[in-house]
């Protein structure tokens, strides 16, 4: 059927903010989806929550809300802007669950709006667990033996029925929130009740453990005309049991003959057709890997991560085709884009294997519980393209970023043979690690499949490359001859790991590959193994013999990705990189970008002009840099992924747009930077590195505490913290020497002061600073989890002009080209600086919406050669926006057992949502929101725990809530305290003083609100760390700053009717 | 690194692609194909219609899942040889009973690992389907004597070599064909026994008359190796066959032959249809069908008696026809898979019904 033409005007939801289980993937897929409808003419109307998307671009949707994606607020904005149809499966599980709520409201009803695409009936066949299995059952499809329930006992009976182990999983949650495998009776009631609790819908799903059968996912499209393709088959490595975001997965399946891979292609079919999905659909099995028995697990009617996957792996645009199918277009009436000859209505066939590698951030929180298991816990992934699975898995290790160029790990390397067989059976992070290490040490392929229900194909793959990892040991690098080398180059070593097990420099091997002719061949990424010509400009590189990259003579830049999504290192920097591609195209330059995140809009083949998805290493972008000879690099915008490839592109004279390499050493050289700081007079807080203990407090009381502490070798944050006294310190000083005497531990005097961050443009005369961006929480707090508002609020016009001037004496100073970011405290009157990014930085998109200005449009100019003058800024700050817009950071740490949850000095939020308003209070009440807390009524209930040097400033604000006739519970300390000072305090019981304790209240659902200001984070065994755990696991709101909750009781008293909030278009209204 | 075999692949054009050769060493000369199947190999290595060709997959790992004794779709592989980019020497999977090599090896087929399959694929995509040969006289054979080789390989008797001798009987109470063996696949034997049919099976270069004496409902026709146009016999009987009336049916081959016998005409392809991912659609109803395809030869050229049933959706060439009056109807792409999708598996209880009617 061709398209529908009544339908004019679309609704899309997005999915909000970054979080464990739902990613950059959904910005991926709404872009695609609303240029898509865009293309047929089409008005889209676009509601995310999250600043830091593509999607959310002013000039991407015709209408542009970043409000909270609430049923109340896209109510306001159906009402404003009478849509007349929505699109339901674009936004994730957030936009599933939101559409399926404003149909089941009557909302969707009420304005007259239809859902084109899957209908929601469809949608909730296949999400509902009990109609999923009534589902199953009409098409005669296989499950897996199990039950729903609402209720734990009758949850055990079941469990005891079908015997442990049992999994649990919640219906309707993120990345299987709340599920997980009990073994007994016991983990069956605290799993099941946490789950319970953590369902929409207040069920969860108790199955029998079909632990080790193989996973094996299909990509499937249908249209409204019944004509059914799959996409893509995936297989994980992992087998079922690990959650197939934490598995590493591989495409096509590997290990399937042609009668078992047809029989699951068939039951994905018969499945979709049967509850007619229009658009794209994840069918998820497990199969007996001893007979054909097989289950199927879940199906998700929508885009997906797995969807998102099998795009980038075959070059299918799945978002797009769904979003045609939802106006009315059949398959077969759907271009190929790849190809511009044949269909949409094929299915794709690929000629090289892709590995995708989960990126998990234990790196970050080091004390987290790392046992994978049915949640997913990887905040991102890497996927790779190679000839074989052996090239395929070595570029998605190097992928990840730690540090890892082979199989061989130092931490894996240090168990004894018992520990790693012990570790190899409770998945981690580094199984596949400890699995190479027992194949190392000659533990047997087949014992090892047993034990992990890994297939023998893939064991024997890993087993094959440590071998030859021990093989290379044996060679010095003159002994290797041109086949060697070239078959372990074809196998896919990197010059680095060969250089590691030889004994010798990368360079050595580079200039031996030189010698020998070695270097990569490109080849394409065309959805039909080179059936048909292709004109996709998507590639990867192989060592082989014909390559297919075709370098024209234009005028070029590359500009390089910034890889996984981590902790620290976001969507933003996707932001950055996309935009600055936009910038270079408009500006008539052919663009090429490397990046190996298969969840972003980088690395739609359709973003730039060349796509290169490949480790963003040294060695495989210099072999692209190589041929393509690029004009120059673009680094500012990949994050510190692509500013640590500034020093190696120097050294191989490849030419750097925008601040020069040295330049950005200075910056991120303590010494260097503490000189430049020096000599331009610039303030800053005092510091020294210390070697002893008593050094150490002799130096802090030089600099007066509280004290800020960290360890010198770490980066990040990581294990810094504050320290109020000598005890403290002493304590802290102490356990670091012991952990590690030979670096020193670097002291840096507290300022607890106002933080300020400004995300600045110079072209080596001119500065401009598009906005200041005022930090709610005190310095202390990481800037990437404090609260960002803009326009600063409580900034003084002279503190502002000195904000201007050492914003433009750095920049000068270091001669920035580009961007920089630069982190304030204003501490009793005066300007200190804290922290100097030469680079683009997360607050980029974000002050980029709110201000209007194109930020990286104008720094990738500058970096090009115009003046700002010329583009018609100079030096100064852009003009302020009446609107107030507050940024808001989102955690994802209830997903990852035995994680800190309070605000500190170490980064832990995942994303970011925006709340945009006429007053402060207005803007923080939807950032509030859109962040997911539920924001306590006048008469709540708060249990308060706060630190002994805080308790007092606790007090006025403790009254503030009491005023609003708010009750607090308190331990015995803090209840004191409020008692003294005229409240009336329930004193509750501290976890040792026994039941009922604390957390038991706070299980119990009676609890509003929890404000724990801790002494110290990271501490597992103290009370406040399981208060604050309990907190996040129970949802109920965690305050851990006075700051924020200062914030908090201030939209509190505003008593703001949320009816009468206005919703802002930011393209309109922002102004 | 393993010890190997140097061998090349010389193409008609000229051009070489070195590597290491596999199965049973022995040189081979034969119309290189590729096919774009990612799982299957098995049955494509014992899919007759190969025979006297050379096949290239387009899949990098082949070999995964072994070999069992199952999944053969004739009791033995009829190509000349075989290209992969990696051979599995440790196949994985329950039913695996042999490897790749091994096989090969049993069966007589050379093998070619570790070329660059992808630059074949494009070569052949622009060229052509072209001659080939594997040899493991790298840089040894004389233009003189690669010369003599092409020019003496002929897959004329392609369908001599892969029908059977002597007809048998698979037994059913259903419906009763007459099945004419020109290299069918035992997946269509299997599919129609599946549904309750009778089959007596004859040799290719049986006559008509023979066929229709074991009173048979219908006729069927499979698929085979080579040019249509190299059995004109087979072609007479088809004609014959339909003239008496009698329904007929086809797949592949015998929907080319039927074609033929209908006074249609038939066309080489550039580089043929071989794959799993084939779109074709149904002119009746509009529905498309992602479908199992492995042909070189296309029907053109309707004649008045005849109408197309479906078309491929990529190239617009004639999947499909039907006779305008008589019971006679054939279709170029195999709804019995093996290997490939099984969504125009109903095309068997199309055929059934058509001699339903009739009956």
């Amino acid at each position: 059927m061709p398209k529908d033409i009544s339908i004019k005007k679309v609704l899309v939801i997005g999915s909000g903010p970054i979080v464990i289980g739902q990613a950059a993937e959904f910005d991926y897929s709404g872009t695609q989806a609303v240029q898509s409808l865009k293309e047929e003419g089409v008005e889209v109307v676009l509601v995310n929550s999250n600043p830091a998307t593509i999607m959310t671009d002013i000039g991407m949707a015709h209408y542009t809300y970043i409000e909270p994606l609430t049923i109340d607020f896209i109510e306001k904005v159906i009402a404003k802007e009478r849509p007349d149809s929505i699109i339901a499966g674009m936004g994730g599980q957030t936009g599933l669950n939101l559409s399926c709520e404003l149909y089941d409201r009557g909302i969707l009803d009420k304005y007259n709006v239809r859902v084109i695409g899957t209908s929601i009936d469809s949608i909730k066949e296949g999400e509902d667990r009990d109609s999923f299995k009534r589902l199953m059952e009409r098409t005669n499809q296989p499950i897996v033996e199990s039950e729903i329930i609402t209720d734990i006992e009758d949850g055990l009976a079941f469990a005891q029925n079908i015997g442990y182990p049992v999994i649990i999983r919640p219906a309707y949650t993120l990345g299987g929130t709340g599920g997980g495998i009990a073994e007994n009776e016991d983990e069956f009631r605290q799993i099941c009740s946490q789950g319970l609790h953590l369902s929409r819908v207040g069920q969860v799903l108790v199955e029998k453990s079909i632990k080790g059968w193989k996973e094996i996912e299909f990509e499937v499209m249908r249209d409204g005309a019944g004509n059914c393709i799959t996409v893509c088959s995936m297989e994980n490595v992992d087998p079922v049991g690990v959650h197939t975001g934490d598995s590493i997965v591989v495409a096509p399946a590997q290990t399937l003959s042609d009668r078992e891979y047809q029989m699951l292609r068939s039951a994905a079919i018969n499945i979709i057709n049967s509850i007619e999905i229009k658009g794209g659909c994840n069918v998820q099995f497990a199969l007996d890997p001893n007979s054909y028995n097989y289950a199927v697990i879940e199906i998700n009617p929508r885009v997906s991560r797995s969807s998102a996957l099998a795009s980038k792996a075959t070059g299918y645009p799945i978002a797009k085709v769904a979003a045609k199918i939802a106006l009315g277009y059949n398959l077969d009436e759907i271009k190929n884009a790849v190809t511009e000859k044949t269909f949409a209505c094929f299915e794709p066939t690929i000629d090289y294997v892709v590995l995708k590698f989960p990126r998990w951030p234990f790196d970050k929180f080091f004390a987290a519980k790392r046992t994978l298991g049915t949640k997913m816990m990887a905040t991102g992934e890497v996927m790779s393209i190679g000839t074989s699975f052996e090239s395929a898995l070595l570029k998605g290790i190097r992928s990840l970023e730690i540090g890892q160029y082979g199989l061989e790990r130092a931490s894996s390397k240090k168990r004894d043979l018992e520990e790693l067989k012990k570790r190899v059976q409770f998945p981690d992070d580094e199984r596949l690690f400890d699995l190479a290490e027992m194949l190392r040490r000659n533990y047997r392929v087949e014992k090892l499949c047993q034990i992990t229900g890994m297939d023998p194909f893939f064991v024997n793959k890993i087993k094959g490359l440590v071998d030859t990892e021990e093989w290379i040991k044996t060679l010095s690098i003159d002994e290797l001859d041109e086949s060697h080398l070239r078959y372990l180059k074809k196998k896919g070593f990197s010059d680095k790991a060969l250089a590691k097990f030889l004994n010798c420099t990368p360079p050595d091997v580079y200039n031996l590959r030189k010698k020998f002719n070695i270097m990569p061949v490109y080849k394409m990424v065309d959805t039909c193994a080179g059936e048909f010509e292709a004109v996709t400009p998507y590639y990867y590189s192989t060592y082989d013999e014909e390559n297919e990259l075709k370098p024209s003579n234009k005028k070029k830049v590359m500009v390089i990705g910034s890889g996984p999504i981590r902790i620290g290192q976001g969507i933003e920097f996707d932001y950055c990189s996309v935009h600055s591609i936009m910038a270079l195209k408009r500006a008539g330059i052919e663009t090429i970008i490397v990046n190996n995140n298969p969840e972003t809009v980088s690395t739609d083949f359709d973003t730039s002009d060349k796509l290169f998805f490949e480790p963003l290493t040294e060695e495989d972008v210099l072999n692209i840099v190589e041929q393509e000879k690029p004009d120059g690099v673009i680094l500012q915008f990949g994050g510190q992924t692509a500013i640590k490839l500034a020093n190696f592109f120097d050294e191989m004279n490849i030419p750097i747009y925008g601040t020069k390499p040295e330049q950005i050493d200075a910056a991120e050289d303590r010494e260097k930077f503490d000189e430049l700081l020096e000599s331009l007079g610039i303030r800053r807080p005092k510091g020294k590195g210390v070697w002893s203990v008593e050094e150490g407090v002799k130096v802090a009381n030089e600099l007066k505490f509280p004290v800020l502490v960290r360890p010198s070798y770490v980066l990040g944050g990581q294990g810094m913290e504050i320290t109020y006294n000598e005890k403290q310190l002493i304590k802290y000083l102490s356990e670091a020497f012991g952990k590690d005497s030979k670096n020193p531990v670097l002291i840096d005097r507290y300022l607890g002061g106002r933080e300020i961050e400004v995300d600045a443009i110079c072209d080596g005369t001119d500065v401009f600073i598009p906005g200041i961006m005022e930090h709610l929480e005190r310095a202390g707090v990481h800037s990437g989890d404090s609260i960002s508002i803009y326009p600063p609020q409580n900034i003084s016009d002279d503190m502002k002009s000195q904000i201007m001037d050492v914003t433009k004496k750095i920049a000068l100073a270091l001669k920035v080209i580009g961007m920089i970011n630069i982190q304030f405290i204003e501490f009793k009157g005066e300007l200190n600086i804290i922290e100097v990014n030469p680079r683009s930085s997360r607050t980029v998109p974000y002050i980029s919406k709110v201000t209007g200005v194109g930020v990286i449009d104008l720094a990738t100019k500058v970096m090009l050669g115009s003046k700002l003058s010329d583009l018609g800024y100079g030096t100064g700050i852009g003009e302020e926006s009446k609107v107030i817009a507050v940024k808001v950071p989102v955690f994802s740490t209830e997903k990852l057992p035995q994680v800190e949850v309070s605000l500190g000095p170490e980064m832990r939020s995942t994303g970011e949502v925006l709340g945009v308003g006429y007053s402060l209070e207005n803007a923080l009440y939807k950032g509030f929101i859109a962040a997911g807390m539920t924001i306590p009524r006048a008469g709540s209930a708060i249990v308060a725990t706060i630190r002994k040097h805080d308790q007092e400033s606790f007090v006025e604000i403790a009254k503030r809530f009491d005023r609003l006739g708010c009750k607090f519970l308190a331990t015995s300390g803090t209840a004191k305290v409020l008692n003294n000072s005229g409240m009336h305090v329930q004193t509750v019981k501290k976890i040792s003083e026994g039941v009922p304790n604390i957390l038991d209240i706070i299980r119990s659902g009676v609890i509003d609100l929890i404000v724990d200001i801790p002494e110290k984070g990271n501490n597992i065994k103290s009370d406040g760390f399981k208060i604050r755990r309990t907190a996040v696991e129970s949802k109920v709101t965690l305050i851990t700053s006075l700051d924020t909750l200062n914030a908090l009781i201030d939209v509190m008293e505003k008593n703001i009717n949320q009816d009468e909030l206005k919703i802002f278009d930011i393209a309109k209204d922002l102004k | 690194m393993e010890k190997t075999v140097k061998a090349e692949l010389i193409l008609e054009n000229g051009m070489k692609f070195k590597a290491n050769a596999f199965g049973r060493i022995k040189e081979t000369v034969g119309e290189v194909v590729f096919t774009t199947g990612m799982t299957g190999y098995q049955e494509t290595l014992t899919d007759p219609s190969f025979a006297g060709q050379i096949v290239v997959m387009t899949y990098p790992l082949i070999g995964n899942y072994g070999i069992n004794l199952d999944d053969m779709e004739s009791s033995r592989p009829f190509l000349k040889g075989f290209i992969v980019r990696e051979k599995c020497d440790m196949p994985s999977n329950w039913r695996c009973e042999m490897d790749l090599d091994g096989f090969l090896k049993q069966h007589k087929v050379m093998g070619l690992e570790g070329i660059d399959t992808r630059a074949l694929t494009r070569v052949l995509r622009q060229k052509g389907t072209m001659k080939g040969i594997i040899t493991t006289r790298v840089d040894d054979l004389t233009p003189s004597q690669i010369k003599q080789k092409f020019d003496t390989y002929t897959n004329e008797f392609a369908v001599k070599e892969v029908t059977i001798d002597e007809k048998y009987v698979i037994n059913g109470k259903g419906t009763h064909l007459a099945v004419l063996d020109c290299g069918i696949k035992r997946g269509i034997l299997r599919d129609l026994n599946k549904r309750g049919c009778k089959l007596t099976v004859f040799p290719a270069f049986t006559d008509a008359q023979e066929m229709l004496e074991c009173k048979p409902d219908a006729v069927f026709l499979g698929n085979g190796p080579g040019n249509p146009k190299d059995i004109p016999t087979v072609i007479q009987t088809v004609k014959k066959l339909i003239d008496s009336g009698i329904p007929v049916l086809g797949i592949c081959l015998g929907h080319q032959l039927i074609s033929l016998a209908l006074s249609c005409n038939t066309k080489r392809l550039k580089f043929g249809h071989h794959g799993g991912n084939h779109p074709v659609k149904d002119l009746k109803t509009g529905r498309v069908y992602i479908t199992s395809q492995n042909h070189n030869f296309v029907v053109c050229d309707l004649s008045d008696d005849v109408e197309a049933s479906f078309i491929n959706v990529n190239d617009g060439s004639i999947e499909g026809i039907r006779h305008k009056t008589k019971p006679v109807y054939s279709v170029q792409f195999h709804p019995e898979a093996s290997p490939g999708p099984l969504d125009t598996q109903s095309l068997f209880d199309r055929f059934l019904k058509i001699i339903e009617e009739v009956k």
